[in-house]
């Protein structure tokens, strides 16, 4: 096969020695699970349950409040203990509705329509948008928002990311080798709604044996097709992926749904699957607990909410001391200032770091090496931007792409100076954004 | 477990390739160790003193300075020392001591310090210490070229078989060929009244043609590639340099854009107009040019260094092309023998307006 790839990026050791031969297993019902209100990108969820509440298992307790936003459901049965402030994977504390477990383990009662591809599109979707469903590899897009383009955006093709090219996180790796049925239900599902002809499932090149599996299955699916990438980062950016497997550019500014392309994670497909088949809410995914620092690095299938402390001591703890946690991947993922975050839909990952590689350097001064400009996926100047918002000139960090970046972290990984240039140029989207907001 | 650890909490990427400016900077110092070997074997223990002089001397007043500033002394980055050695490169080894020391201080001093240090000099600190010199002393920077053999100052060794008898035959052309560098035999072969002199004076055989052509011959450029020849201490063996810069280019500390254009560039318009009248070019000469002089280093060590480079990959190109052409126009026509510094210098000087004007447009952004 030949592997196709983009412009640009990085090759980081990628690490997932620690987790990749472990396949997934069923974390026990936990204690308590934090459900967060705020899961996705939109409008938080609100919350239609009040403290002390029994609720069960898969129940609805938070309604999407608005077309961007989601649903949210009980992911174990129990009472509803507080409704306040808990400590969000994003690292900073936000709104969040705090079960405590009952014991007993039962969902709420589900349907099966083996005939769901024959179901019409608007009750798919209807399916989609009741199970509380959004992007799983991480940027938590709702689903039911993605799969409803506009009449005058016609899609034919979707794309399904397996790609997983951050460092370390096997989750959605171990998905595909046991759920790859399932993967391929729910992409022909999301074909079925946006009305695409051609599906394609992007594997990076270090998972042969998931690229082999996928291939096996998409065997006599004439409209299907594995695409096998280059081992580079990040792969799996979703404009990345999009040129890679169909060699389109999404327009700057723009959405994939402008060159005719909808991308959902494997995960998201499952959720897809489950959700248009059983009419399952999304209660529970995939996720690597990993890295040097833990005893069984381990994939789990675990209830949205349940504590990162809980999967880490389920895990056999922890190795010796520990540095650095992080939520999601080293690259673009969220290092936590304690262990007792709550996981959302968009939890890869839990990547747990000894203090030595925790530890950060000194920023030096840039020396125009311009090795941030020759690897940036976006083909963009990152020191420039960086040193314009550093000495506040947003009109030259625009024109050298401050609003192009997608802060996949390229050039803060090469960058001899240890330049946060990720930080920089966030601060200076932070700023424009303000400026823009103030006219 | 215990929750009560302190985490380190830092934004990401939380991973790195682990490059720092010391490794940087310490690898090109690494990398022109094979041509300071070269040297000292060719010109003895001299060449290394001058060279660990000029480099000990911008270590020591890059310290004092950062001292005087009252900024952290970074002198362990190596990027001092480099510009010391890179400085004494470009003496040659009959130089007096005071010269790469007082060169080096001014390159440090004037050519980086002044402006903030690291990462905020304009144009190269070595080849400003270079200029600086040779616009304050050119005798003592051009004078008295130590050559390692007879006729072998001017690399010229296959020489006697063309005639045995030079120093009879145009006391003139003999003058020359011993007291100049291939390059400067090359440029003062350009001047046709040059030329009929020692022609006359060799009874009306085409001596010029001859040493012109000699330049060209395998014999010459063998002696180039290895290092048989006259020059600045630095630019002794492209072999060395070669070396040097494959290490680089293969620890993808230098990037080939710059590089390439610019020997490139020298390379097509040497073959175009590199020749004299009445001897024509040669696909020989524009190895001849490559191989001469400091363009190999300037090339691959100076016209790489980060700080006064463009920064898009567009931007890189041309300055390589830049480079090429005016160090062409220089070694032809211009008041030089050599013009591999001056032409550096001075596309340093458009970096700022280059990079501007080759700004790359985002992934996805359309065209204007």
């Amino acid at each position: 096969m030949r592997l196709k790839t983009f412009p640009g990026g990085i090759h980081p050791h990628d690490e997932k020695q620690y987790s990749k031969s472990a396949a997934i297993s069923n974390f026990p019902t936990p204690k308590r699970v934090i459900i967060h209100l705020s899961q996705h990108i939109g409008a938080p969820s609100t919350p239609i349950v009040e403290q002390g509440e029994k609720v069960q298992k898969g129940q609805l307790i938070a309604q999407a409040s608005g077309f961007v936003s989601l649903n949210q459901h009980a992911s174990i049965s129990g009472s509803v203990n507080k409704i306040g402030r808990f400590l969000h994977p994003t690292g900073s504390m936000s709104s969040a509705i705090e079960i405590i477990s009952d014991g007993q383990n039962d969902i709420i009662p589900l349907d099966d329509d083996p005939k769901f591809l024959e179901l019409p599109v608007d009750v798919l979707k209807e399916r989609i948008g009741n199970a509380g469903i959004c992007g799983m590899g991480g940027a938590g897009f709702p689903t039911h928002v993605k799969l409803s383009p506009p009449a005058d955006k016609p899609i034919d093709t979707v794309i399904l990311n397996g790609v997983e090219c951050e460092p370390y996180l096997t989750s959605d790796y171990r998905l595909m080798l046991r759920n790859s049925d399932e993967i391929i239900s729910g992409l022909k599902i999301i074909m079925k709604i946006v009305g695409a002809n051609k599906g394609m499932i992007g594997i990076e090149a270090n998972k042969p044996d998931a690229i082999a599996l996928m291939q096996k299955r998409c065997a006599k699916e004439k409209d299907l097709e594995v695409v096998g990438l280059k081992m580079q980062y990040p792969q799996g950016a979703e404009k990345q992926l999009i040129y890679a497997a169909t060699n389109r550019k999404v327009p700057a500014g723009g959405l994939p749904m402008a060159v005719g392309v909808v991308v959902q994670n494997v995960g998201t497909a499952v959720a897809i699957y489950e959700a248009a088949r059983y009419q399952k809410p999304l209660i529970d995914r995939v996720i690597s607990i990993t890295g040097p620092m833990v005893k069984t690095p381990m994939n789990l299938l675990a209830p949205i909410g349940t504590l990162y402390s809980d999967l880490v001591e389920h895990c056999g703890g922890l190795n010796g001391a520990l540095g650095k946690a992080i939520s999601g991947g080293p690259m673009m993922g969220f290092a936590l200032p304690s262990l007792e975050a709550g996981m959302t839909k968009g939890s890869s990952g839990l990547v747990l770091l000894g203090e030595k590689a925790a530890r950060s350097m000194a920023e030096h001064t840039c020396l125009r090496c311009a090795r941030c400009v020759d690897i940036c996926p976006m083909n963009l100047m990152p020191s420039m931007i960086a040193n314009a918002v550093k000495y506040d000139d947003l009109e030259i960090a625009v024109k050298a792409g401050l609003n192009d970046c997608i802060k996949c972290g390229s050039c803060a990984y090469v960058c001899p100076a240890q330049i946060r240039l990720v930080q920089w140029i966030d601060t200076g989207k932070i700023r424009y954004a303000e400026i823009q907001r103030n006219k | 477990m215990n929750s009560k650890d302190k985490l380190f909490v830092a934004p990401a990427p939380h991973v790195h390739d682990k490059s720092t400016v010391k490794n940087v900077m310490w690898n090109v110092v690494l990398a022109l160790v094979p041509a300071l070997l070269f040297a000292t074997y060719f010109w003895g223990f001299r060449a290394l003193l001058l060279t660990l002089t000029g480099a000990v001397t911008a270590v020591v007043c890059e310290a004092i300075i950062q001292k005087l500033r009252k900024v952290p002394v970074t002198v362990h980055d190596g990027s001092a020392f480099l510009t010391g050695l890179l400085l004494a490169f470009n003496i040659h080894v009959g130089a007096p001591i005071w010269l790469p020391i007082v060169g080096a201080a001014f390159a440090i001093i004037v050519g980086k310090q002044v402006f903030g240090g690291l990462g905020n000099n304009p144009v190269n600190p070595a080849l400003l210490g270079r200029a600086f010199l040779l616009a304050s002393w050119p005798t003592r920077m051009t004078g008295g070229w130590v050559g390692v053999k007879d006729y072998a100052m001017s690399g010229l060794n296959n020489l006697p078989r063309i005639a045995t008898n030079l120093q009879e035959l145009s006391p003139k052309a003999y003058e020359l060929v011993t007291s100049a560098t291939p390059l400067g035999v090359a440029k003062t072969l350009r001047d046709s009244s040059f030329v009929a002199d020692i022609n006359a004076q060799a009874g009306g055989i085409d001596l010029g043609g001859r040493i012109f052509s000699s330049l060209t011959e395998m014999e010459t450029l063998r002696s180039l590639f290895w290092g048989n020849i006259g020059g600045c201490i630095g630019e002794v063996s492209a072999f060395a340099l070669l070396l040097g810069a494959a290490y680089l280019l293969y620890k993808n500390i230098i990037e080939w854009r710059i590089p390439l254009f610019y020997i490139g560039t020298v390379f097509v318009l040497s073959l175009l107009f590199g020749g004299i009248p009445g001897s024509g070019t040669s696909i020989l000469l524009p190895f001849f040019h490559i191989f001469s002089g400091g363009l190999l280093l300037g090339a691959f060590f100076m016209a790489t260094d980060y700080t006064t480079t463009p920064l898009s990959k567009k931007g890189r190109i041309i300055f390589g092309i830049g480079c090429g052409l005016l160090t062409i126009v220089i070694r032809l026509v211009g008041g030089y023998p050599e013009g591999v510094s001056y032409s550096i210098l001075f596309m340093n000087v458009m970096t700022p307006l280059i990079d501007r004007m080759t700004m790359p447009k985002a992934f996805g952004r359309i065209k204007k």
